[in-house]
């Protein structure tokens, strides 16, 4: 009889009943929406964060270089105030430019700290060359060449044209790579398109693994060889890492990269991984207390750096959309409330028989709840088709999205070309080349995949309307004295 | 069966108090019919739901088979309902979305009857009315008495000792009204029902054992012109 009542009176209502379900599969429309949009934010966030990071990475030590640490770069020239015109040069050094170096205990040290799963260093290098004949210094004010050390770098040359277009230079990054911990590091969140990945066997050898783009660009395969600090390394496989990244141009296992550039036990970046997320926080305050002087940062707070349309996509999906869903939710709520006190109001004879015949107070408002419940059910399976069908369009029109993030790491040098002035290659350690001074900016689309989640949270949301609804209905069906219900006039 | 001492019942009505029953006395026995009449306003119905346990009196004691309605539980009251009183509105009451044979079957819900029990003993109580080809009707696809006929099916269908009927012919033309009659006093005399019937009309009325006048919100007996049943207790 239950089924029976339920069935015969939401179609005698189906009028109401349909616009009380489209108001509620709107709200859980939009809540699913919404809710996949932000989802589709987060994957875009994670995207970019890990593609800057390393997957599997939840924290980062480096350490801003101190002043005047850095190191001139020994192209062999460097104060030779008496090299004159003609002398041929051919330089070619690996550095490290943005970071201050740490000690390679350091790692072992983090690895060791409570909530800590994984450890690993590297080395975030610059290889630079120059070739070349040196011009004459005939013209007037040329300047000392840049000798780098307190940020001078750079700053040397300025010394007219007459050897513009004379010396060539030329960088591209290097990361040394721990290759005993796989899971943690620059290569992690890269995938091997062609050859191999190094083994923990070639800690020692002449191997490169080049990312695909400069592969392409300097037209590099498995099996070329390229020289990083007039060393000779073979390339064993080409690596992409995930759209957004600023990958190193070349990664060399860590002992090479330490040894070619003269930091023999030292790494400049710590890539650390907790054993549990929750433990991010307190892994983070750890390591600050064991290195004061370093930087620590968590993959929170680089996402708190991100900015750019991501962000205000974030920020809109957060802010405007869950509001807005809210809203309409509450609304869609408030009608169907209403509606279902009203639909009791005018079935209040048709109570106060059943209350006559001897029905329960309560028989009567499960019949109503039952109702306003199948209504929200109703509504609920519209609005996770309604919630399918935005997501889909949020994926298919929205455009893609671009976020910056201040960097910190992979610091680029400048591609090939004439030196502008002067030969001196960018300085080493002055603070105005802070760590974080540089930004990056990806471009990211959008999508809005709708989770199992939220497609409970609709369902859940559809009950809780129609138990809503049902209970003010309910309520005032159970109040109605069968006496005045029968005697009410309609 | 029923025995009412004093009974009251007052309406609060804006800043005035309303005597709907102002000490009504009324002792009925088992298979007796009570026929009452008076003017609009006087109290009839209002005796009529007190009688049903719709209603509670201000003051007084309504006892049904030595139990008080006045004083019981709301859920003993609704229980007493379910099983031993039948109601039969002017208006018929049925519920508009269900059919006939459903309507029938409502009266049975409280009572925990399976479904199967129920269909059964609905369409036989339909057939006892005369309407086994309509079960399947809309109260909407059915004229006015027909529609009293299913509402008198479904007060009857619990097999109650007592029917409580508020003007049951009142909306319905003078053929139908005698059909009706016709139907509520064969039900009475083979179910032995204690019968109170309120009503304007005088043709109705005089067909019951006693007459009761309501006026001012008291009751006086008459003796109805058929005779009273032998165990009949005394007017009072």
């Amino acid at each position: 009889m239950f089924f029976t009542y339920l069935r015969r009176e939401l179609r005698r209502r189906r009028r109401q009943a349909s616009f009380i379900a489209v108001g509620i599969a709107v709200g859980i429309g939009l809540v699913i929406t919404v809710t996949a949009a932000s989802s589709g934010v987060k994957d875009a966030q994670g995207k970019v964060l890990h593609a800057l990071y390393g997957v599997g990475t939840d924290v980062t030590v480096t350490k801003s270089p101190s002043a005047g640490s850095g190191r001139p770069a020994g192209f062999g020239f460097r104060g030779r105030s008496g090299a004159s015109g003609g002398t041929k040069i051919d330089a070619d050094s690996l550095v490290s430019l943005s970071l201050g170096t740490l000690s390679g205990s350091s790692v072992t040290s983090i690895s060791r700290l409570h909530g800590v799963s994984t450890a690993a260093g590297g080395l975030t290098l610059t290889d630079m060359k120059i070739s070349g004949k040196i011009p004459s210094f005939s013209s007037t004010g040329g300047g000392t060449p840049g000798g780098g050390g307190s940020g001078g770098g750079g700053s040397g040359g300025g010394g007219g044209t007459s050897f513009r277009g004379s010396i060539k230079s030329s960088s591209f990054t290097v990361s040394g790579v721990d290759l005993s911990t796989g899971s943690v590091g620059p290569l992690s969140s890269g995938k091997i398109k062609s050859g191999s990945t190094f083994s923990t066997a070639d800690a020692h050898s002449d191997m490169a693994v080049v990312d695909a783009n400069y592969a392409t660009q300097k037209k590099l395969t498995v099996g070329s060889t390229m020289t990083i600090a007039k060393k000779t390394f073979k390339v064993i496989g080409i690596v992409t890492v995930p759209q957004g990244s600023s990958p190193p141009d070349v990664y060399i296992p860590l002992a090479q990269a330490q040894s070619l550039a003269s930091m023999t036990g030292k790494v400049n970046t710590i890539y650390v991984a907790a054993a549990s997320a929750s433990d991010i926080s307190a892994v983070s305050k750890e390591i600050f207390g064991l290195l004061p002087k370093a930087t620590v940062t968590t993959s929170s707070d680089l996402a708190n750096e991100v900015t750019g349309s991501l962000s205000s996509a974030s920020s809109l999906a957060n802010n405007l959309g869950k509001w807005l869903a809210v809203a309409v939710l509450v609304a869609a709520f408030l009608l169907a409330s209403l509606l279902t006190m009203s639909a009791v109001s005018r079935r209040v004879r048709e109570f106060g028989t059943l209350k006559a015949l001897g029905w329960r107070s309560g028989r009567i408002v499960r019949q109503v709840m039952g109702e306003s419940v199948t209504v929200g059910i109703i509504g609920g399976i519209a609005g996770v088709g309604l919630g399918f069908a935005g997501a889909a369009v949020v994926s298919k029109v929205a455009p893609s999205l671009t976020a910056t993030v201040g960097q910190t790491q992979s610091a680029t040098a400048g591609g090939s070309g004439a030196a502008a002035g002067g030969f001196g290659p960018p300085g080493g350690g002055g603070p105005a080349r802070a760590a974080a001074s540089t930004t990056h900016t990806v471009a990211v689309h959008l999508t809005a995949p709708v989770t199992l989640g939220a497609v409970l949270l609709a369902v859940v949301l559809a009950l809780a309307g129609g138990l809503i609804a049902g209970s003010f209905g309910g309520w005032r069906a159970a109040r109605l004295r069968p006496a005045a219900a029968l005697s009410r006039v309609e | 069966m029923y025995k009412l001492s004093n009974v009251t019942k007052d309406y609060q009505k804006g800043r005035s108090t309303v005597h709907a029953l102002a000490g009504v006395d009324l002792a009925l026995g088992d298979g007796e019919w009570l026929a009452i009449q008076g003017p609009t306003g006087q109290g009839k119905s209002t005796l009529l739901q007190v009688l049903g346990g719709l209603d509670r009196p201000t003051s007084g004691v309504v006892a049904l088979d030595g139990r008080d309605l006045a004083t019981m539980r709301e859920s003993q009251v609704t229980k007493v309902r379910a099983t031993s009183i039948g109601f039969i509105f002017q208006t018929f009451n049925l519920i508009p979305t269900l059919n006939a044979q459903e309507n029938v079957e409502v009266a049975l819900v409280p009572m925990g009857i399976a479904a199967s029990e129920r269909r059964e003993r609905s369409a036989a109580a339909l057939e006892s009315v005369g309407l086994g080809e309509r079960m399947r009707h809309l109260p909407s696809e059915l004229s006015g008495g027909q529609q009293q006929r299913v509402a008198i099916a479904r007060a009857l269908i619990k097999q109650p000792t007592v029917l409580l009927a508020d003007e049951p012919t009142g909306n319905l033309d003078e053929g139908t009204r005698d059909d009706i009659m016709k139907l509520l006093e064969k039900l009475w005399q083979d179910r032995g029902l204690t019968l109170v019937l309120v009503t304007h009309d005088s043709q109705v009325a005089r067909r019951a054992q006693r007459l009761g006048i309501m006026s001012q919100g008291k009751l006086s007996i008459q003796p109805g012109a058929r005779p009273p049943s032998p165990d009949a207790p005394a007017a009072r």
